[in-house]
């Protein structure tokens, strides 16, 4: 299992543990994560999962993957360099103790 | 004694999502979703596409069990609905009945089944178990054929071409999605399906279906040792027609998603409604429609939110590697401009009704939001926003 921190907006965190090879938007769907929505269910076709990585483990969830940069045009809330679609993150033993913040709207 | 609060008929990814905005939006009462299928609610749209492949139903499933508990959701799951009785406001079960505050009504679609002889011999792909005996089945066969060139015949037909079968198309219309997008798109797919190795025959229903395979109106056998029933869908209006509400193509809704009876709702593939843009009553297959149907019964029984129903649809359909998505509607009437290398609009006479883009997420999604935004939208506009990067 995999610990994973959930920022929201306001300050306050939820915190999970996830098995490793599924996605942080799974993760917090199965947990009832408010603030990831998930709609497509992972296909990359609704950008409703959008998520910014913690600075400090940016490197560690690595770049953008194939196509995620579009879906982003189409996010709810502000996208920056820590942008990403939570779908697109797979959960590694590298990536126990991960934290994520999460956007004002997903829709 | 408790108040009666609101029933969910029908637990696929709308149903489950009205109970889930029902408790978002902060309604109280009991909430009770009532699924015919065994198990947990889980997403349809992998069924042709990824669970072929990978076989993984623990994915598909949308919530975890203790998901229901924790939002003192009651969900009965293998549980068909008898009837309605409008007048005590009740729902009849093979075991009881339940009174309810409000009713959804969330009953999907199940298979067109058109005049074939001996069609009992292909198989369905609607449902988990559907999907799960095509798997099994396909682990044999060699030679597939595919009755309807929609998103469902043709992504299945797209994988099971990409697990090495011998794979045959059969749309009795003149081109593939015929209802869906415009007739550059069906010939840019059936050049696709054609070039991956498909057999791709257009304008000929079949007409019988036997152990050797299927014969087509005009005489020519298509052979297989698999069949597999993908011409479309009926909505599932029984329960609704019984219960003498009103029903046109699906259950038919007013913009605030009511049906002919203030208290009973209903949304997704089994419903038609307003389409915003056009005025025209509408009845969508996707994902999209059934959940923001969804979350807008929910504002309205949680928090009498009294909006009418304006979300921008859009669809998607992943066939081998290429992802067709359309954003908006567009009926019969609208004529097709090309954009760009894979990326069509469609316009009738109010302004752009779609976007239909291949590969092209980024303009999808940019469409989308000028869609959203305000209408209509003149097609110089729709070129401004989309096209900025996506040439």
């Amino acid at each position: 299992m995999v610990k994973l921190t959930f920022v929201a907006p306001d300050g306050s965190q939820t915190q999970i543990d996830a098995p490793e090879g599924t996605s942080v938007m799974k993760a917090a769907v199965a947990n009832d994560v408010d603030g990831i929505v998930g709609e497509c269910g992972g296909a990359m076709m609704c950008a409703t999962c959008h998520c910014y990585v913690d600075e400090a483990w940016a490197d560690r969830t690595g770049p953008r993957e194939d196509g995620e940069d579009d879906m982003l045009e189409g996010a709810a809330s502000e996208v920056t360099p820590l942008s990403r679609l939570s779908c697109q993150i797979k959960l590694t033993a590298d990536l126990d103790g991960l934290v994520v913040h999460l956007p004002e709207e997903q829709l | 004694m408790s108040q009666p609060g609101v029933i969910i008929v029908g637990a696929g990814q709308g149903g489950l999502q009205a109970a889930i905005s029902l408790r978002q939006e902060g309604y109280t009462g009991p909430v009770t979703l009532i699924g015919a299928e065994p198990g947990l609610p889980y997403q349809r749209p992998p069924l042709s596409k990824a669970y072929l492949a990978a076989g993984d139903a623990e994915a598909l499933v949308l919530r975890p069990e203790s998901f229901f508990a924790a939002k003192d959701i009651t969900y009965l799951h293998s549980t068909t609905v008898e009837a309605i009785d409008r007048d005590a406001r009740r729902v009849v079960l093979p075991g009881g009945r339940l009174d309810y505050d409000r009713l959804i009504l969330a009953t999907g679609t199940r298979n067109l089944r058109p005049p074939i002889a001996g069609l009992d011999r292909a198989l369905d792909l609607r449902t988990l178990a559907d999907a799960g005996r095509l798997r099994e089945v396909l682990a044999s066969t060699r030679r597939v054929a595919v009755i309807g060139g929609g998103f469902i015949g043709l992504e299945f037909a797209a994988a099971a071409r990409k697990l090495g079968h011998q794979v045959a198309v059969i749309e009795a219309a003149e081109r593939l999605m015929a209802r869906v997008v415009s007739p550059l798109m069906s010939r840019y797919f059936a050049m696709l399906h054609h070039d991956w190795g498909t057999e791709v025959h257009l304008g000929q229903p079949a007409v019988a279906v036997d152990e050797t395979g299927v014969t087509l109106a005009d005489g020519a056998h298509v052979p297989a040792d698999t069949v597999l029933l993908a011409a479309g869908v009926c909505p599932n209006t029984e329960l609704a027609e019984a219960a003498e509400l009103a029903v046109e193509n699906g259950i038919r809704l007013d913009a605030q998603l009511r049906t002919s009876d203030p208290a009973i709702f209903a949304l997704g593939d089994c419903a038609s409604f307003p389409d915003p843009r056009s005025g025209r009553q509408v009845r969508l297959e996707s994902v999209q429609a059934a959940t923001d149907h969804a979350r807008l019964i929910a504002a309205q029984i949680a928090k009498g939110a009294t909006a009418s129903y304006a979300a921008v649809p859009w669809f998607w359909s992943d066939q081998g590697d290429r992802k067709l998505q359309i954003a908006g509607l567009a009926g019969a009437d609208a004529h097709e401009e090309i954009l760009a290398d894979g990326i069509v609009a469609r316009v009738d006479a109010i302004g752009v009704a779609a976007l239909e883009t291949v590969n092209k997420a980024g303009a999808h999604m940019r469409a989308r939001r000028l869609l959203a935004g305000h209408a209509p939208v003149s097609l110089d506009e729709l070129k401004a926003a989309v096209l900025k990067t996506a040439a």
